[in-house]
């Protein structure tokens, strides 16, 4: 009971910060909107019983790459003069797409089954232990690799922050 | 038995947070009862017997001073700010082992409000929050000043978070438990985790310096350059609470050291002269307070030691210096952890 009044709680809160992301005029507000936004959802991974997704999604998201993004958009000052025009043209076509793109989503959601899970849940696969065995036994290799993704791309981030290449 | 739980762990987190802001109250007093020891002056000596008043009439003097809100400035954000401050300062307590559990008429009741199994994550969770408060502040501010403190301070921790990390990952490889509570009870007799992880513990407590923005890392306040950092154009109480979050941050930083390195509520051969469960867990107590205290007492020896560093110096030290020696170490200890497989395959 009380588990379903906090889930239709944070959902609630999440889609209500998500859609203040995209009506807010200023880009600083924006960004705090989106990190409540990762709070409500980080609530949901709770009520899930996956701590750990919880906390790593707070660490890094509003706790890492949200600090970036304020770090530069405070940089950039943006504000609302410096904000480039956009034409109604594009305006209104990006109206029709999203729309469109609306009608498609709900079509799909409408059209699709209630998903019949195979094998038994079990509800403390989001613990910590339970999720290290998981991901060093049977994932092993697309964790490493992914670790390699991330690794190219720090890379290439500091070698285009070098002034000059000899 | 379900409503005696919640009434047990809500006075707990009242005595934890009233604890937490008596600390960080006399921390105040007992900085400038240091200050005065080691630049040899007397100190404040008039509240009361040996100015034992003074945090009072600080506190008074902040509350009665005029309030100041920039017309220029983002008002909502700029009294948000502080509050944020105050707010991730206070949420770290909860995942401190106070002391072992004291046993009252068949019931054990833990001196720890959440022993969560990720009591370390939750810990940088509220820490790379910490910083939003004076992000969020420094810019509201709509002054140049305060948003050069903000990104020096959020450019710096997020620098020092990293070899935090690291340093971290190597302690828990030799404890194998990310639960603070499990940590604290591990370090029994002299088995401090500081025997074990020298070089990390080196890193962590030169990390939760700049972590807590104490100097020689105070460079988002620093006067000479920066009027007063990210606070410039705060005034009465809102300037009183980014101080006090300070104070806080420096406790907690002292309690999460002490629990993680110097055995907690753990103290060798007291064993020997007190059976009682009871009175182990008070004494526990007592000693990791005595511990935090010290490492106050540390954290305000560098302040009035040191001076402040240049901030290109900061971040060579972060990430050429304590970034490298943290992976070092984390490699180190997994080899150590390692070495039986690693003779026998040489061995071969």
């Amino acid at each position: 009971m009380i588990t379903k009044a906090l889930f239709i709680f944070l959902t609630f809160l999440a889609i209500f910060f998500a859609l203040r992301v995209v009506s807010t005029k200023n880009p600083i507000h924006s960004v705090l909107y989106l990190v409540l936004t990762f709070f409500a959802i980080a609530g949901h991974y709770i009520l899930l019983n996956a701590q750990f997704l919880a906390v790593v999604h707070i660490i890094v998201y509003a706790g890492a790459i949200m600090v970036l993004f304020l770090f530069v958009i405070m940089l950039l000052n943006l504000n609302k003069e410096t904000e480039p025009h956009k034409s109604v043209w594009l305006k209104s076509s990006a109206v029709v797409a999203s729309g469109l793109l609306l009608v498609v989503l709900v079509g799909a959601l409408r059209g699709a089954e209630a998903i019949q899970t195979t094998n038994t849940f079990n509800s403390n696969i989001g613990l910590i232990e339970n999720l290290g065995m998981t991901l060093f036994n049977e994932f092993l290799l697309p964790f490493e690799l992914a670790s390699i993704l991330l690794l190219a791309a720090m890379v290439g981030a500091v070698m285009l922050g070098k002034k000059s290449i000899k | 038995m379900e409503w005696n739980f919640l009434i047990y762990k809500a006075i707990l987190v009242l005595i934890v947070f009233s604890i937490t802001l008596l600390v960080a109250t006399y921390s105040t007093y007992m900085e400038r009862k240091v200050a005065a020891f080691l630049q040899d002056r007397i100190g404040p000596d008039r509240a009361g017997p040996f100015g034992i008043l003074q945090p009072l009439a600080d506190a008074v003097k902040m509350f009665m001073k005029e309030e100041m809100i920039p017309s220029v400035s983002n008002k909502v954000l700029f009294i948000i700010g502080p509050g944020l401050c105050m707010l991730t300062a206070c949420m770290t307590g909860v995942i401190i082992p106070w002391g072992k559990s004291i046993n009252i008429g068949g019931v054990d009741y833990p001196m720890q409000i959440a022993d969560v199994n990720i009591g370390i994550l939750y810990l940088f969770g509220v820490l790379s929050l910490g910083v939003y408060g004076i992000m969020i502040g420094g810019w509201a501010s709509n002054n140049k000043y305060s948003l050069l403190g903000a990104i020096r301070a959020s450019s710096q921790m997020i620098s020092y978070e990293v070899a935090m990390g690291i340093s971290i990952i190597a302690l828990v490889m030799v404890t194998g438990t990310l639960s603070t509570g499990e940590i604290a009870a591990q370090q029994t007799t002299w088995h401090w985790n500081v025997l074990y992880q020298p070089l990390g513990c080196l890193i962590f407590i030169i990390c939760a310096f700049a972590e807590t923005n104490r100097a020689p890392f105070d460079l988002p306040e620093c006067e000479t350059e920066l009027v007063g950092g990210y606070h410039t154009e705060y005034s009465s109480m809102k300037l009183g609470l980014f101080l006090f979050a300070e104070y806080i941050n420096m406790f907690i930083s002292s309690a999460v050291i002490s629990t993680f390195y110097f055995g907690g509520y753990n103290m060798p051969l007291i064993g020997r002269w007190v059976q009682d469960p009871n009175w182990l867990a008070i004494l526990g107590f007592v000693f990791l307070f005595m511990k935090i205290v010290g490492f106050i007492f540390f954290f305000m020896w560098v302040r009035w030691t040191l001076p402040r560093f240049r901030y290109d110096q900061l971040m060579n030290l972060g990430w050429k210096i304590l970034i490298p020696l943290s992976i070092l170490n984390m490699v180190l200890t997994g080899a150590w952890m390692m070495r039986h497989e690693i003779m026998a395959y040489f061995g071969k």
